[in-house]
């Protein structure tokens, strides 16, 4: 059997006195897609940003496709080297909830930079690559844009096309559309949807039930810095039997109904 | 009683000699303020907390007393501990350290204003800490800090007026020497302040044709 893209095994997380996350359990198979859901402060970034290394778990370990990331395995937990790290890091492509699009370059650049700077490639090769990579988000005609020039949307499908650019075999989306107004929400999840598709290994932290339903092979719940629930769409939505589940979608079908009154 | 503008403007060489002096001060003590600066705030940021600590003061106090004090503790002062300079070099060493002061809090809040969103990003890129350093955070900084960096250099150059009490002989000096001598006081100063004014207006000309040049980077 192989490894799972992810293995989060017994993470929890501190900050000072706060217990953000109490001993999560978690696999994400290679190919599947599962999307982090709670209410505000349950630890779901937090525990999306520990498998980036963004945050380190104070103990437990996260596995990337077999491999430790952040701390050795063994007896002894030691932080890796920088440039250990960043080899496994290297197999996730981080999306964030503020887009961090480096202003001072051009959508191309953001984009082209660490193909050049750290996969060595050259200026026409890295900027053959990341106007391939804007073209898949239908961006290309605003390559050489700077970021302040595009809308939410645009910076973040720049975002995400300079994720992909670097070959990542798993995608963290944070919140990817918390800073979008409704219709340019559509144009980003679009884009997710169709890596979905495409096979892409994903975690996504979101409050947009209807992408988790549809997309996510897999829903993980957090409350309080626990995880309650790992499971298809079905089990989750279909029938919650966590009453604190149960509670939580309650606020959605609330929204909408009352929309039809 | 008439203004009588011509027995001063007779001496142009001499005005131009010192807007010279001037203008090299200026100029060459603004470089070495913001490279001074840009060290000391680059120290205290990467170089951990004892080199916080020990850069601290200095700063405070540089940035806590007049400029005219530190000139004069600078060279009438300087000679008590064997440090004789000639007044050009006390003046520029003078406007260098005042600055740098300045320049080092200017560098300082840059660095802080960079989003950690934007250092996070590189990271997951696979950008090394220097590459982060070069690629992301300095070019990142310098559009934060262009237009508070120009109003210091600003500041500075009306500074250095003082330095004629130093007999640097610099603008100031010159023209209220000729002002002296023409028993034209008044006029001597109306042209120190009109020709200090268009320094100034041209300092803010290049800063806005460069903030122009860069606004499309920021939102």
């Amino acid at each position: 059997m192989t490894d799972p893209a992810i293995n989060v095994s017994h993470v929890s997380k501190q900050f000072g006195e706060t217990q953000v996350l109490r001993d999560i359990s978690m696999q994400v198979e290679a190919g599947k897609v599962s999307c982090l859901i709670g209410p505000s402060g349950s630890g779901k970034s937090t525990l999306l940003r520990c498998m980036a290394f963004l945050e380190q778990a104070t103990s437990g370990s996260i596995h990337i496709e077999g491999e430790p990331l952040g701390f050795t395995d063994g007896p002894q937990r030691r932080r890796q080297s920088p440039a250990e790290l960043r080899r496994v890091r290297s197999r996730i492509g981080m999306v964030f909830q503020q887009f961090n699009l480096w202003p001072h370059m051009t959508a191309l650049g953001n984009v082209a930079i660490a193909l050049r700077k750290v996969r060595g490639m050259s200026r026409s090769d890295a900027e053959d690559r990341a106007m391939a990579q804007l073209d898949k988000v239908g961006l290309k005609e605003r390559a050489h844009h700077y970021p302040a020039q595009l809308s939410g949307g645009q910076q973040q499908r720049v975002a995400i096309a300079r994720a992909l650019a670097l070959d990542p075999t798993i995608m963290l989306f944070d919140e990817p559309t918390s800073a979008l107004d409704p219709e340019l929400t559509g144009e980003v999840l679009n884009v997710m949807r169709q890596l979905a598709s495409e096979g892409m290994t994903m975690v996504v932290v979101t409050h947009e039930i209807g992408f988790a339903a549809s997309v996510g092979n897999r829903i993980a719940f957090l409350d309080g810095g626990r995880l309650l629930f790992h499971d298809t769409p079905q089990a989750v939505f279909a029938a919650p039997r966590e009453p604190r589940l149960e509670q939580f979608l309650d606020t959605y079908l609330d929204r909408g109904a009352s929309m039809l009154k | 009683m008439s203004f009588d503008f011509a027995v001063i403007l007779a001496k142009l060489p001499q005005i131009l000699s010192g807007l010279g002096v001037t203008i090299l001060i200026w100029v060459g003590g603004t470089f070495a303020a913001v490279v001074l600066g840009f060290v000391v705030a680059t120290l205290r940021r990467f170089g951990g907390r004892g080199i916080e600590v020990i850069l601290r003061a200095p700063i405070e106090i540089l940035r806590g007393t007049p400029f005219l004090v530190q000139i004069f503790l600078l060279y009438f002062g300087g000679p008590y501990i064997g440090l004789r300079l000639d007044p050009w070099l006390a003046g520029l060493l003078g406007i260098s350290i005042y600055g740098a002061a300045y320049y080092a809090e200017i560098f300082r809040a840059g660095f802080q204003s960079v989003p950690v969103g934007h250092v996070e990003a590189a990271e997951c890129a696979g950008l090394s800490r220097n590459q982060i350093i070069t690629a992301i955070l300095l070019p990142e900084m310098a559009l934060l800090v262009l237009p508070p960096a120009l109003n210091m250099s600003v500041i500075l150059l009306k500074e250095t007026a003082l330095l004629s009490l130093i007999t640097v002989p610099e603008l100031t000096m010159t023209v209220q020497a000729i002002g002296s001598q023409q028993y034209a006081f008044v006029e001597s100063l109306v042209i120190l302040a009109l020709v200090y004014w268009a320094l100034v207006e041209l300092a803010n000309w290049l800063g806005r044709y460069a903030e122009r040049n860069l606004s499309k980077l920021s939102a």
